[in-house]
């Protein structure tokens, strides 16, 4: 009878934000004529294609009770690494050396190279058992810091027509940023419900001690949660700096943020074990709505920010609201 | 006099308390006695400001007290010492037993010299012989206890309520905190004291009340009650807890450990465990008895396989030995460890019940060697839940939402998942209620006749004696005794459970 309960208010917490959402929606299209259309919604879901992909893995990471806060950096990283090697290749006059990336290798390279920041996390949280908050911000410092020496400061661009079909291309009628995040988001649904690694990733924010008794190698999973997020970063910067031909050594600052709120707004426990993709992805379209509106309303950026944050707020306010019941 | 007339409570349209009635007398010890659910912790949330919307009244010092919170009865004198203390680790004794009533001098400073000179008055009074700027976080559990018996009495609690407060102190704690309450009986308190252990409540209470299904059902003096009579009258039946000698012999050793040692945290204090050596013969029931701090969780803990950089020792299962450095290595040679703590180690409490039982298994559970097999997970989890008799409706309930007895059952379930040859059991029994109690104890048996071999740890000397084939007794880390179940008796037993702690 209470767990039916319980899991009414689950339901009822996703069509909370469900009705959010809608009646979001609904006062911009009132307010603006040129929100309910068709070039603007494919531009929001667009838009937010990128915060999608960075959310899930922060998700993932959130639900065992962790948190990433390199991602804007290492989506930037990794965006610049890509640029640079389809641009630049590597040249290392001192072997008289010279190695050429095509789009595949340079985009592989890439994604390998957000893994790999990402196992870097995962391997400092486990090893050394350094809090995530912590390694993560120092990750966040490092991945900024290499970013601006592979670019020496400067943007990489002119990237050529190809790469830039990954961010600003269309493939059989909706953007393929969209398709990219799509299929980010089904393999996390995926991975979150029908598999074991799903599992051991909520059993270990629900209970550490019992996920580790229960012969679970929770540092395993931990390092492939932190390595999936860091790749993640990694496509979101390859889309971010395809959209603008060019990877600008500030790229993804703040984003983070935008992630976390995502992933909060969606109804995800921050002490790990409780909450869904499909929640995120819920938080991350009211999000992208909502910046949307706030432009077409032409509201100040000013303002933009404090409204986006008195939202957040409201979403986990009303979120407790529904748990305390 | 403290009485509760009449008092109804219900959570959800579910009846918690229905109609209970009884007095709790100034100058005595009054024992609740019921099994778990039978409302006894709901109706001390009541009478603590915990719950405020109820039906019925709560008469004290005849006027009519109506709470309006857990400050308001204290303020009122009454006070609640809960089962899971409530103590802030990183403040000392003295910020604790102040906390949220500091004293301060005229200029609003702390008055550090008095608060300090009262918590040493308060600390000399329950005993407790540890200095005062002491972190409360560094104190033995049963040390906390005293120090929130200390809290109390500054607050000048009239009624002081006491929930479980056994449960997780050696016997020497246990006769230090009878002293207290005696004490503090002769000074006029009411003492409220709830405890499932019926052999302490004969030692300390003078009155009881028992409480079954929400409904108070008999009060009386403890000097005229039997334990059989309380029994009877919480359970509405009898329940007989007598052993029969074991006819199996065993012979074939499934689990054998030679010389193991466990060092200590910190490098210059004595090892927690010292040579211990002991057999496990399949299809038999060791019963593994110490005071609190002999090391048995530790032992347990190291045969899992958790301590792998301090332990050294040999295992050998089924006479071939095997390296054990974590509870993976341990699962597939075929162990299985029921902690202590089932909500700190052993479940996942917001989950389901059936993803708290196939977590051990789910590699078994894949097909095509990654989906998870949804139908074959759930036939799975119902057959444990109708073989083991957990109450539920569904496979699907929040863990969390289940009793004590059944929630214990589902990390049963969860390991016997595993198949396991050799299963550990840590305090298997520890706050749940009489029936779920033997019914664990005939599972046990159950699974010892199907050629399991079961290390059972218990710091209750009549679960040893009921549930086991053969008795070991450790004292300070090292094994003092093994006797077969027709040697053992509780004072022989508590011979060897305490002997090291003279002589050393």
């Amino acid at each position: 009878m209470i767990a039916i309960q319980k899991n009414n208010t689950l339901n009822l917490a996703r069509l909370q934000s469900l009705i959010a959402l809608v009646v979001l929606c609904i006062i911009i299209a009132v307010l603006s004529d040129k929100f309910l259309t068709m070039d603007n919604g494919w531009n929001v879901l667009r838009q937010i294609s990128v915060n999608i992909c960075i959310s899930v893995g922060m998700t993932l990471i959130v639900l065992t009770a962790g948190i990433d806060l390199s991602v804007g950096s290492v989506l930037a990283l990794c965006g610049a690494i890509t640029a640079g090697l389809l641009k630049n290749g590597i040249k290392l006059p001192s072997l008289d050396l010279f190695i050429g990336f095509t789009l595949l290798g340079s985009l592989l390279a890439g994604i390998i190279a957000g893994g790999a920041l990402g196992l870097f996390n995962g391997f400092v949280i486990t090893k050394f058992k350094v809090p995530p908050f912590v390694s993560t911000l120092a990750m966040l410092t490092i991945a900024r810091g290499l970013t601006m020496l592979w670019t020496q400061g400067h943007p990489i661009s002119n990237l050529g027509a190809p790469f830039s079909m990954i961010g600003a291309g269309w493939l059989l009628g909706i953007p393929v940023p969209v398709w990219i995040a799509g299929v980010v988001v089904l393999l996390a649904i995926f991975i979150t419900r029908q598999t074991r690694l799903g599992r051991y990733i909520y059993a270990i924010g629900g209970n550490e001690n019992a996920a580790i008794l229960s012969g679970i190698s929770i540092n395993k999973v931990k390092l492939i949660v932190y390595g999936i997020a860091g790749a993640l970063a990694a496509v979101g910067g390859i889309m971010v700096t395809s959209r603008l031909d060019s990877a600008q050594p500030n790229a993804g600052t703040g984003y983070e943020l935008d992630a976390i709120a995502a992933v909060v707004i969606g109804g995800t426990s921050l002490s790990g074990g409780k909450g869904s993709i499909g929640g995120t992805v819920m938080g991350a379209v009211i999000i992208g709505v909502l910046n949307n509106g706030l432009v077409l309303l032409n509201v100040s950026p000013f303002w933009q920010q404090v409204v986006k944050g008195a939202v957040i707020l409201i979403a986990v306010i009303i979120d407790k609201g529904g748990k305390k019941k | 006099m403290l009485i509760a007339q009449n008092i109804t409570k219900k959570f959800a349209g579910v009846t918690a308390l229905n109609n209970v009635n009884m007095e709790l007398h100034p100058g005595k010890v009054n024992a609740i006695i019921g099994e778990n659910g039978a409302g006894k912790s709901t109706l001390m949330k009541i009478l603590s400001g915990v719950h405020v919307d109820y039906e019925g009244s709560i008469i004290y010092n005849n006027e009519t007290l109506k709470l309006t919170g857990t400050k308001d009865a204290e303020a009122k004198g009454i006070v609640i010492i809960h089962q899971e203390l409530n103590l802030v680790p990183g403040l000392s004794i003295t910020e604790n037993i102040f906390l949220g009533r500091e004293l301060c001098n005229s200029l609003g400073i702390l008055d550090k010299r008095e608060m300090t000179k009262e918590a040493k008055k308060l600390l000399e009074k329950v005993k407790l012989d540890v200095d005062a700027g002491e972190q409360v976080g560094e104190l033995k559990v049963g040390q906390q206890q005293l120090v929130e018996i200390a809290k109390a009495l500054h607050t000048k609690a009239s009624v002081i309520i006491m929930d479980e407060p056994t449960s997780a102190i050696s016997d020497k704690e246990v006769d230090n905190l009878f002293v207290i309450i005696n004490e503090l009986r002769n000074e006029g308190k009411t003492i409220v004291y709830i405890s499932h252990k019926l052999k302490e409540l004969f030692t300390i209470a003078d009155r009881f009340v028992v409480m079954r299904d929400g409904c108070s059902i008999e009060s009386g003096l403890m000097s005229e009650m039997t334990q059989d009579d309380l029994i009877r009258k919480m359970t509405g039946r009898i329940v007989s807890g007598t052993k029969e000698a074991n006819s199996k012999v065993c012979c074939e050793p499934v689990l054998r450990v030679q010389h193991i040692n466990l060092k200590n945290t910190s490098r210059h204090a004595a090892n927690v465990l010292t040579d211990i050596s002991f057999t496990l013969h399949k299809g038999e029931i060791v019963g593994l008895y110490g005071l609190m701090g002999a090391g048995r969780t530790e032992l347990m803990e190291t045969l899992f396989g958790l301590h792998p950089k301090r332990a050294t020792g040999n295992i050998f299962v089924d006479e071939e030995p095997v390296q054990i450095q974590s509870p993976i290595q341990a699962i597939k040679h075929g162990i299985a460890l029921v902690p202590e703590d089932r909500k700190a180690h052993g479940l996942i409490l917001d989950q389901k019940i059936k993803t708290n039982i196939s977590i051990t298994i789910l590699n078994q559970l894949e097909k095509w060697g990654i989906v998870l097999h949804n139908r074959k997970e759930t036939n799975l989890t119902k057959e444990y839940i109708q073989q083991l008799g957990i109450k539920t409706h569904s496979e699907n309930n929040i863990a969390g939402n289940l009793s004590g007895g059944n929630q214990q059952k589902i990390v049963l379930a969860k390991w016997l998942a595993t198949h396991p040859r050799i299963l550990l059991l840590d305090e298997p029994t520890r706050g749940i209620d009489i029936n779920a109690r033997f019914e664990i104890y005939n599972l046990m048996k159950k699974l010892a006749d199907a050629g399991m071999a079961i290390l059972l740890v218990s710091s209750e000397l009549p679960e040893i004696l009921t549930a086991s084939d053969r008795v070991l007794v450790m004292a300070e880390g090292r094994l003092t005794a093994e006797m077969p179940i027709a040697e053992a008796t509780e004072s022989n037993i508590l011979k060897y459970a305490i002997q090291h702690n003279i002589t050393a």
